[in-house]
């Protein structure tokens, strides 16, 4: 427990220090860069519940990553299956616009955005069990292939009528919003979702037999036959779980933050979820800290153009600095425990 | 070249595997080198090579002490190895693989690298086309090149690991043929192998090792018995089994059964295997025993021919449909194939019984006791000893399990050990099935199973009742005789 906690402030100080460095380079001053930052995220409650618009998909993207983790899966699909699930819950709000019951149509959106990323998933999966392509290639491809999905639907069949643009769909009118309370920026609901999803993974993934055997898949896939499971049908349920739940995230982005479908609809939550992932060490616990850690710097960094001639990409490299030094830390600690043994 | 090895001793933690080896090899002799699996042969081969320390002992080189401590250090002393597997670059062409290998020459000039290899191609009558893509050739060619490239650097003692597995007999007769050439240059060849007649046509001198001890040195001519009785223990006096019984229903039937896998695949393999039987599988390592059990356990499907068990066909199904039927396979490499590495006792419980994990740690602990595990109900599966480790997967087995496949079930345990779990494997499943064992021990089988098997070459080339064998035909049989 002590090393974890050193562990993670030497993480913390590594990229830290490196961010500083980047920004003392470029002529400006750490200090009101990192001042800006906390204070564009958590200095008022209306940007705090902007955070936690970033951190609802961003959260429910890692844990569907950590079940892929668990069988061993890279699911580099998380994007495509994303996309595939603002897709899916578009397709059926479109279908919801001018319903005497809106919420009923909110509700089968979200299930068919979860459906189709589950679908998407499920491609990847095959690809891997049946037709031995590695996980990363499929999804990756499938990603592309995703893209160009969203892209034809916004510039076709799903265009506003006259105009066909990059700003995407015709926004669905307030009855098909997701619902929030009076002054929230973020929906209670979309929130009792995700922290409904960390207690359900924790309970699978730590506690059920299920969660037991995803591992045994993950840790030895050779030994596993002789127990009775086929690897590969765990793999498949890891991976169509890790997708339902990218495709969920997906759907809550049309529902409840951009209330039409948009080519970057995703905001590259898929991609920045590996790294949680990665940065979490493939552990659930810390998922949530550091999901809120990486929205609360997304958010933080838009006043960086503003406030400081800065580019709020600056995020980005503070992000990508922090998985960077917790993966040259765990390395290290392997190698000691290696030398070690 | 002349080397010397004197009073060589390996320790690997506890385990004393060679116990002071003296071995004299004459410059332009051909020296053989044999013994049974864990004689000890690939430990003083790789002392020999430099892949690994001597825990004692001297090494001497034209009479003077050599310490080499590294693979290429005992190159540059002109010690080649041709090993059993190619150690080359498939994808690349012969000569870019002679080129490699003759990194002590640098010399980018292709045509000259080419003139090289024909030359010494020429010399021992091996005929190599330089621009053939490596992998398209035969595994005979593949080493005929990896014999060039160390003709190439010079070597003056070679040393070749069962050079005849795999390759043809045209092929087996030209590296003889080449070997007695390179001999005639004054070079000194060791030659490591299981075959007798091959020793015993090619070899000048033959030393054979039991238990990493030197159990005798034989000079040409050689008298095959006289070497196999050196090999192996003698056959025990009496069988510990003295309950002869009458096989019940059939229980597991092959049907002229080829597969692919291990060195030597299987190779149309029929036999029935009945109720209440014990079937050891005698063989060199790698004979086909192993694919066999993995067969039976539907871990792989042949390539041709038809498994059945308990009367119902197994193409097209996996383990778990064996695994249904009372069937169940432990593995030789407990923990690369069997056990999950971080699971802990109770989580294999939970995992085998597809029980709750309360359940789980009643049974692990009653498991622990029962089959004496030294571990407790938490520890990983890797923090067991090899032994305690076959304990676990001891008592995983269903307590209904009707047909049990064992690879090297007792490799690695104490003699009590293993007489324990003989106790208990037969005293349990015997009457309710059959059990199916491989063991690289000739006394072993014949100790404890009713019917052995002998495969050689991915071949049953007997298959007898265990009161009607004769231990010297099946050490030879072993040995493809």
């Amino acid at each position: 427990m002590k090393r974890h906690l050193f562990d993670t402030l030497l993480i913390l100080t590594i990229s830290l220090l490196f961010t500083s460095l980047l920004v003392t380079v470029v002529g400006a001053s750490p200090a009101d860069a990192f001042h800006h930052l906390l204070n564009g995220s958590f200095g008022s409650w209306s940007k705090f519940s902007r955070v936690l618009n970033v951190w609802i998909p961003l959260t429910l993207c890692s844990l569907g990553l950590l079940y892929a983790f668990r069988t061993g899966l890279w699911n580099i699909g998380v994007e495509g299956q994303m996309l595939l699930g603002a897709i899916g819950t578009a397709g059926v709000m479109r279908l919801g616009v001018d319903s005497a019951s809106p919420l009923l149509f909110l509700l089968l959106a979200l299930i068919s955005g979860a459906l189709l990323g589950a679908l998407w998933a499920l491609l990847a999966g095959w690809l891997k069990t049946r037709g031995g392509v590695h996980e990363i290639f499929a999804g990756l491809g499938l990603n592309f292939v995703a893209m160009g999905i969203i892209l034809w639907l916004i510039f076709g069949p799903w265009k506003r009528p006259g105009i066909a643009s990059m700003s995407g769909t015709e926004p669905f009118p307030r009855e098909l919003w997701f619902p929030t309370l009076e002054g929230w920026r973020v929906s209670p609901f979309a929130l009792t979702l995700a922290v409904t999803g960390i207690l359900f993974t924790a309970w699978i993934l730590n506690h059920s037999r299920f969660g037991l055997k995803l591992k045994a898949v993950g840790h030895n896939p050779r030994a596993v036959p002789l127990y009775g499971l086929s690897a590969q049908t765990y793999m498949l349920i890891a991976i169509v779980i890790s997708g339902a739940l990218a495709g969920l995230a997906g759907g809550l982005q049309v529902s409840s933050i951009y209330h039409r479908l948009i080519p970057a609809i995703s905001s590259g939550y898929g991609y920045l979820g590996l790294l949680v992932v990665m940065l979490a060490n493939f552990k659930l616990l810390p998922i949530p800290f550091i999901a809120l850690f990486f929205a609360a710097l997304n958010v933080g960094s838009i006043q960086l153009p503003m406030m400081m001639q800065l580019d709020s990409s600056l995020s980005g490299v503070i992000q990508g600095a922090c998985v960077l030094s917790a993966l040259l830390v765990f390395g290290l600690r392997r190698l000691k425990a290696g030398a070690k043994s | 070249m002349q080397i010397e090895l004197q009073q060589i001793h390996k320790r690997f933690g506890d385990v004393h595997v060679l116990q002071g080896i003296d071995l004299k090899v004459d410059a332009g002799t051909i020296h053989g080198l044999v013994g049974e699996n864990g004689a000890g042969k690939s430990t003083l081969m790789k002392i020999l090579t430099g892949y690994l320390s001597r825990s004692s002992g001297e090494i001497l080189i034209e009479g003077r002490r050599a310490d080499y401590t590294n693979p290429a250090a005992a190159a540059g002393l002109g010690i080649g190895m041709l090993y059993q597997e190619p150690q080359d670059f498939p994808p690349l062409t012969v000569l870019d693989n002679f080129i490699v290998g003759r990194d002590s020459h640098p010399d980018n000039d292709r045509g000259r690298q080419q003139q090289r290899l024909s030359e010494l191609g020429a010399q021992v009558h091996f005929q190599l086309n330089g621009s053939s893509i490596l992998g398209s050739l035969t595994v005979g060619e593949r080493q005929q090149l990896e014999f060039l490239r160390l003709l190439g650097r010079n070597a003056r003692l070679l040393i070749l690991d069962e050079p005849t597995t795999g390759i043809s007999d045209r092929q087996k007769e030209r590296l003889f043929t080449a070997l007695r050439l390179i001999r005639d240059q004054g070079r000194t060849i060791l030659l490591v192998s299981h075959k007798l007649e091959e020793i015993a046509a090619l070899c000048d001198r033959v030393t054979i090792l039991r238990h990493g001890r030197v159990a005798g040195e034989e000079t040409a001519p050689f008298h095959i018995p006289r070497l196999l009785e050196l090999m192996f223990d003698q056959a025990p006096e009496s069988f510990l089994q003295t309950d002869r019984h009458l096989p019940g229903e059939r229980l597991i039937c092959f049907e002229n059964v080829s597969a692919s896998g291990e060195r030597t695949g299987l190779k149309a393999c029929s036999c029935r295997i009945y109720q209440g039987e014990v079937v050891g599988l005698a063989g060199l390592s790698g004979s086909g025993q192993g694919l066999f059990l993995r067969l039976a356990a539907a871990l792989q499907q042949p390539l041709q021919g038809s498994i059945r068990f308990h009367d119902s066909p197994l193409a097209g199904q996996d383990h778990r449909a064996v695994r249904k039927m009372g069937g169940c396979f432990l593995p030789a490499n407990r923990l690369e194939e069997g056990l999950i590495t971080g699971f802990s006792l109770v989580d294999h419980f939970t995992l085998a019984r597809g029980c709750s994990r309360n359940d789980a740690w009643t049974e692990a602990t009653a498991a622990i006791s029962r089959f004496n595990i030294r571990a407790t109900p938490n520890s990983p599966a890797e923090s067991l000893s090899g032994g305690n480790q076959q304990r676990l997967l001891l008592s995983l087995i269903p307590e209904t399990a009707s047909l049990v496949l064992l690879e090297n079930p007792t490799r690695g345990l104490d003699v009590a050990s293993a007489k324990w779990v003989w106790d208990y494997l037969r005293g349990h499943f015997r009457n309710q099935g059959a059990l199916i064992f491989s063991s690289a021990e000739l006394e072993e089988i014949m100790a404890v199973a009713d019917r052995i098997l002998v495969f050689f070459d991915g071949r049953v080339v007997r298959d007898l009742p265990i009161d009607q064998v004769d231990y010297q035909d099946v050490a030879s049989a072993m040995t493809g005789n």
